[in-house]
This record gives C-alpha cells, structure tokens and sequence, in this order.
C-alpha cells in the first residue's frame, strides 16, 4: 500500500522545515536511504533520507515551500496505487500534486521526537490519531467560517435602551462543581505518555489533581508522590490566599484606622466565614479566568418574535401544557443547544491530548444561590422539547436551593448559559467553566431605538432586542467559529419556531 | 532476660523439646562426640545419650531418609546437615519424599522432621561451599521453609518447627552463630508464618531476613543521620509467608527494597516483589528494588566474594533509587 511521507524533524528544535529541493521526481524508484531532498532547518541544511522502497508517486509540497514537522510532502509506493486512499487513510487532507496549485497539507506535528517518516497513522495510537484528524476538522471548519466573515452582516444596526424587568427568578454566571473535578478527566482524554508512580497517580486522583499540571521529579519526568504533593501544598496556598486576602485587607483597614485622621473612612468592615461553596467559587473561577484564554463575542438579536413566542408559551397556561411554566431563560437554552449541534466544531473541550469532540449537548444553566451559585446541567437539551427543559431546570434549580443536587447532576456540561436579563442587566461577559469551551451570557430583552431600512430609506423604530455575549476558550475556538456560533444562536432567537422543529 | 549466642540458642531449643518430648532426637554428621561441626549441639551428647544423639557417616541421602523415614513411624527427628550445601546430595529425599508423603497417603502419614544447618556465604569457602539456597526449597509446596536473623527468634522459630507435623527447612546462618542476643528463657515459641519488624520507619520498607537483616539495619542506621526512615521488615518464615506484614509495612512507606543473598534469578525477592505489585500496586511510588548476590558462582577470593554478595553501598543505593534521591 502506498505510504504518506511526512516532513521529519531533522534537528532536537525543528518544528518546520523549508523543503529547498526535491532530489526525486514523481515516477522515480527509490530505494531505502536515498536521499529524496534537501530540508532548510532550523539549524541547518539537512538531507532527507527515505526509508521506502518502491517509487515516488506525488510530491504534495513545492520547493521553496515551508512544511510543518509530520505533515505529509509526498506519497511513494508501488507504481499504480491509490495516492488517494493512502491520504485518506493517513488522515490527510489531500491536495494535487505540486504541479497544479496545491493547497498545503496540514497535519499536527507527531509528538515523537525521533526523526519520523512514515506518517503517524501507522504508529501512533488510535486516541492521538482521532483527536489528530478532529483538530484538523475543526480547524477546516473555521477556515470556511472566515470565508463567510468577509461578508458583512445584514443592513440593519442596533441601538439600545434599557428596559427593567426583572423575570422570575434562574440563572446567573458562573459555575461550581465539585472539589477537584473538572480538572483533566483522565478518562475522557487519551492519556498519552503521561509518567506516574501508582502511587502518585492514585494520591492526584484522590484530590483531583490532573497529574499533567504536575511536573515530574523521577526518571525520565515521572511524576512521584513528592512532586503529587507539592503540588496539593501549592494548590492549597492558592486557595489559602485568596480566602485570606478579604480577611487580610479588613484587618489591614481595622490596624490603620487609629491611625488615619480626618475623614478617611474605616469601614466597619465584617468578615464572613468562607462557605464550601463560597471556596470553591472562589477557587475554580480563579484558576478557570487565570488558566483559559478568554475573548469575548457580543451581538444584539431582534427578540420580537421570541417575545411573541414566549407570550404564547404563557398564554397555553392552564390547558394542560407545560407552557405557563416556561422562562424566556428556558427558550435561550433550547436555542443554544440547537446552535451547538448546527456548530459542533465549538462543543469541544481542550486537552493536551487533543481537542475532545462532544457527541452531547449538555447545557449547564447558572443557578443563584444565597452562598453562590451552581450549574445544573440539562442534558442532551438539543433534543428535548421546551416543555422537558423547562421542567427540568425549574426542577433542578429548586434542589439546587435546598442543596439537593447529586454530583452527576451539576457536572459533565459542555456549555453553558448564564442569565441576568431579569435583573435587567442588557449585557455582561461569564467566566467559563472549564473544561467547557463557552458560556453564554444573555442580557435583558428590552425596548430599544433601532434603525431599520425600509424603501431604501433609515427609519428608526421601536423592537424588542436582546444582548447576547459568549465567552470563549480561545484555545478550543477561534474567533470566526464563536461568531458563527452566536450567529446561529442569533438565527434561532430570531426564528423560535425553529425549537418546536 | 538472659544473653546468649544464637548458637547457645539453637542448643537451648533443641534440649528444651528433647527434655519435653522423648520422641525428638538429633542426628547429624560431627553432632555428638565432636559437639557439632559448628558446635550448636554442644553437650547434648552427654545430656541425652548416643541414643538420642546420633553421629552418622557423610551419607546425607541416607540420614535424610532415616529421618524421614522415622517421621512417619511417630518420631520427631532433627536432622542436621553441616552446611545447607550438602542437602543437595539429598534433596530426592526432601523433595520427594518429605514434600510429599503427606499428600500421597492422603494424609496417613505425617512428616515432623526438622532438617537444620547452617546457608550462605561465610568468607573463602569458594563456589561449593557458600550457597544461599532457601529459594530452591521455598519453590516446593509440601515444605515450610525458616530462616531466623537473632538468638531469640532462633530459639522460638526452632521449637515450633520441632512441634510442626509438617517437614521444616531451618536454614541458620553461618556467620550469625557467634551473634549474642536476649533470649526469652524456656517455653517461648515463634509461630511459623508470621514475621517481624526489626525496626520502625516510615519512608522505605526493607524486607530481609537471616544474615541480610543486619545488614539491611546497619542501612537503616546510615540512614537515620540524614533524616530518612527506614522500616526493616524480617519475615522470618519464607514459606509460610507473612505477607500481610509485608503489605502493610508497603503501604505506610511507599518504597519497597527487598534484600537477600541468593542470586537474583527466581530468588524470593523476585516473588515478594510480584505479590507486592500486585496487591499494593496503587501504594507504590517507586519500582520495587531487590538487592541480591550477583549473578555468578562464588569466586574464592575475599575481596571477590565482598563484590558478589550484596553490600551496605549497594543496599543504600537501593533506597535511595526508590526515594528517588540523588546518587
């Protein structure tokens, strides 16, 4: 079967090469050891040598061209093989052969060191594989987002007011789970070449502590008890610190009071003892604000249709639906599950083993709480009727309150929604919950000017709108799939019929 | 409690059981008119009489087989073999019989015969004659196999193995009969199977036993100055095992070295070292290390035989290699 060549690294710090010269013409044997050409690397001008035998059947790269470490440059085999189905099979894209105008091929590089030149297909795990050709799915997808992006949006702009009204009370921002979880989950990531004692593996487990955050003092950078519990101690500091500092600057305020004159006040400041909840609030929006590389997407929806709908909804109230009970939060769930599965690209989760691809829609919904607030998660809220996610939330919000809800059902999320529209706010940004990739955060639906075009002409007119912001992992999405994204959620908010589909 | 030489303890085990029982015996090359080869059986001779204490020609398939023989007519023989290394002319006799007679008559007949001597290196002896070979009696199920490391387990682990109805491997070592110790003074027995701990620590478990277990507290010593602990665990039965002991000292310390003068290749570390991975896998933080003879027959040369047989600076390697700390 043909094999796909794939650039090799050259040099301990290549991580590309530019191909000078290819010494090899397609339709020319080769045997192991020849030299098929000439590699610019980071150090040097090097040789690379073939390990097949057979003849070159594409060159997938010019000279001149700079190919990634692992990325294909050529397919050699037996004359007459499927070029085709070795690409495929390798998890490439494919492009022609050098001749025409080759898109160049991209492939994560191997995460060997050694010099590699078979493709990874043929030695690395199926795990690395997969996670390989997602990434590259993902990255393909957001490439013809940003083709869409050139064209401007529609004619219509938006301005705002603010209208007050507050709705019954849900949800909020952000996000506590359990202590420890939502660090790596073990299970759902490959686990790559990750050493550990037994030991040290079972004592990070016990905490919660994702042994890839730990850096390994023992042979070869296995990570050994000392290093698992130096790392609890720093974990523990942190989150000491931070619930000190409150307690820390009162008690500085009170120390300075005698001494202040005039009128710089001392507050009577009250220190109030930290909750579980309140610590770990504190501790996960901390480090998820800290460690996930954030940005922040804001669009306005026209919200006369979903009022209209929502109007209705109420309307069935007392006719044996469920309709009287459902929120203006409950729509904005549905239709952001509906948006995820029309963007799969962005229910994903970042792993160092690759970008973890949900099959689920699992909204986790924002919650406030007297100490905090939690997220109850709905799950596969893309297939569930309003009627279903409305009982449910109202349901696991109520034993959110009382304190009722089991670990399974306020974890596991891949997104989540946050409102504070009922307190009329028109717009804020949420702090991501990781391991989940984007929340977001629904403003007020109010009254506001807006400018419309009717007969070629600007008019302003009164609508209902709302504002929308999502939070994004940057890491996991790119700034033309969250548009795409909250477009989509836009596009349901605007068309609600859509959730009856 | 009075102080005695593990030698005068042996002595003390067997003339209390012979005392006790008239069914136990002694017999053995050297072990009557000579007082012993190794002089444990100083005096018995005068004390029980050429009846009970036997001298035997250099035929140790034959004693062994008298011995055995005797066992399943009622008698209690110990049979002594001047080193460990002559039980392999009679090993048939061990193996087969001993081991076996038991389970083959369906249990008619019971086997309380001790075989005891003295095992391992004990300075220019040469290949032949500085053998450690418990590994190849604890490999045989039918056998329990002893090695006491102090006076006072010499005595009490001898005179549960001459009260034992099954045959007993009693291996003493050679350069342990000189080592004095507080010995409880008469009826004081050791059950086999259960194991001790020699000394208390918290970073690093050392199992071993006999001659090795001193060495592994002089490790334990050199330790201490810098702060590490070090728990030494001596079994002092091989088969039965106390592996729970074993188990429990792994998981307080996480680290496991186990320390034996036998070779490497299927040696009894290499089993506790299999069951440790196996059921305390999760309590490891460190790849069991065994520290063992090297792999060759005892060259005669003593400054040879030092580099063959494990040593402090070996030992002391070992942990720290489990404690990952810096050579």
């Amino acid at each position: 079967m043909a094999t796909v060549v794939t650039m090799p690294k050259l040099s301990p710090t290549m991580e590309e090469g530019v191909l000078l010269r290819w010494l090899k013409k397609e339709g020319e044997a080769i045997r192991p050891g020849d030299v098929i050409a000439e590699v610019e690397t980071d150090k040097a001008n090097m040789e690379f040598p073939i390990e097949e035998e057979g003849m070159v059947l594409r060159l997938l790269v010019k000279e001149s061209e700079t190919v990634k470490v692992g990325a294909p440059v050529a397919v050699v085999g037996e004359k007459g093989e499927n070029v085709e189905a070795a690409l495929q099979g390798a998890g490439a894209s494919h492009g022609p052969s050098v001749g025409a105008e080759a898109s160049q091929p991209q492939v994560p590089p191997p995460e060997d060191d050694r010099p590699t030149l078979r493709i990874r297909a043929e030695i690395v795990e199926q795990g690395l594989r997969e996670a390989a050709a997602r990434a590259e799915k993902a990255a393909a997808e957001a490439e013809t987002a940003r083709a869409e992006e050139a064209e401007p949006p529609g004619p219509e702009k938006i301005f705002g007011t603010r209208e007050p009204g507050a709705r019954e009370g849900a949800p909020l921002s952000v996000v506590p789970q359990e202590e420890g979880d939502g660090e790596e989950d073990e299970t759902r990531v490959v686990p790559g070449r990750l050493r550990a004692s037994p030991l040290a593996r079972k004592i990070a487990a016990e905490h919660g502590l994702s042994l890839r955050q730990v850096a390994g003092s023992g042979p070869a950078g296995r990570v050994v008890q000392r290093d698992v519990l130096a790392a609890l101690q720093a974990r523990e500091k942190r989150a000491a610190a931070t619930a000190q500092a409150p307690a820390a600057q009162a008690k500085a305020a009170q120390a300075k009071a005698p001494a202040a004159r005039g009128p710089v006040l001392a507050p009577e400041a009250e220190v109030v003892p930290l909750s579980q909840m309140r610590k770990t609030v504190a501790r996960r929006l901390t480090e998820a604000k800290q460690t996930v590389p954030h940005f922040y997407l804001t669009m306005d929806a026209r919200g006369d249709a979903l009022w209209a709908f929502y109007e209705q909804l109420r309307s069935l109230h007392g006719h044996g639906d469920q309709g009287g009970k459902i929120t203006l939060n409950d729509l904005v769930v549905k239709a952001t599950a509906i948006a995820l599965t029309r963007v799969p690209a962005a229910n994903a989760s970042f792993s160092e083993a690759g970008l973890v691809r949900h099959r689920r829609v699992d909204i986790g919904v924002a919650v406030a709480l007297e100490e905090g607030l939690i997220t109850p998660v709905v799950r596969d809220a893309d297939t569930k009727s309003v009627g279903t996610i409305a009982r449910e939330i109202r349901e696991l919000a109520a034993r959110a309150r009382e304190k009722k809800l089991r670990p399974e059902e306020y974890t596991g999320a891949t997104f989540s929604v946050s409102n504070l529209g009922m307190y009329g706010v028109r717009e804020f940004a949420a702090i991501i919950n990781p391991p989940e990739s984007g929340i977001l955060a629904v403003g007020a639906i109010e009254r506001r000017p807006v400018v419309l075009e009717r007969g070629g002409e600007d008019r302003l007119a009164v609508q209902r709108v709302m504002t929308l912001t999502l939070s994004c992992d940057h890491r996991v999405i790119d700034g033309a799939l969250g548009a795409r994204l909250l477009g989509a959620i836009v596009q349901v908010i605007e068309h609600p019929l859509a959730m009856v589909l | 409690m009075p102080r005695m030489s593990y030698r005068e303890a042996l002595n003390q085990a067997m003339s209390e059981e012979m005392e006790r029982d008239p069914n136990v015996f002694l017999m053995g090359e050297e072990v009557g008119h000579y007082q012993g080869a190794y002089k444990v059986s100083q005096g018995m001779l005068q004390k029980f009489g050429e009846r009970r204490v036997i001298d035997t020609p250099i035929a140790e398939a034959g004693f062994v087989g008298v011995g055995i023989g005797s066992a399943m007519v009622g008698l209690r023989p110990i049979i002594e073999l001047m080193t460990f290394n002559f039980s392999l002319v009679a090993i048939d006799q061990i193996i087969n019989n001993a081991a076996k007679i038991r389970q083959m008559s369906g249990g008619q007949f019971k086997l309380p015969v001790v075989f005891r001597g003295p095992g391992g290196a004990a300075g220019n002896l040469a290949a032949q004659h500085s053998q450690s070979l418990e590994s190849l009696y604890t490999h045989i199920p039918g056998l329990k196999v002893v090695m006491p490391s102090t006076p006072a387990d010499a005595k009490g682990l001898l005179k549960t193995a001459i009260r034992d109805d099954d045959p007993v491997v009693f291996i003493e070592g050679e350069l342990l009969y000189s080592q004095q110790g507080e010995v409880p003074e008469g009826e004081y027995t050791i059950p086999l199977g259960v194991g001790d701990i020699k000394r208390q620590g918290k970073d690093c478990t050392v199992v071993a036993w006999s001659k090795m277990a001193k060495l592994a507290l002089q490790a334990a010593e050199a330790f201490e100055k810098d702060g590490v602990s070090i728990e030494v665990v001596d079994p002092r039965t091989l088969r039965p095992l106390d592996e729970q002991l074993i188990l429990r000292s792994v998981r307080k310390t996480h680290r496991l070295v186990i320390l034996e003068e036998g070779w490497p290749y299927a040696g009894v570390g290499a089993e506790i070292a299999y069951r440790v991975q196996c059921k305390a896998f999760d309590d490891l933080d460190a790849a069991v290390e065994r520290v063992t003879a090297l792999d060759a027959p005892m060259p005669y040369a003593l400054h040879l035989e030092q580099k063959v047989l494990p040593s402090l600076d070996r030992v002391m390697a070992a942990i720290r290699r489990t404690l990952y700390l810096e050579e």
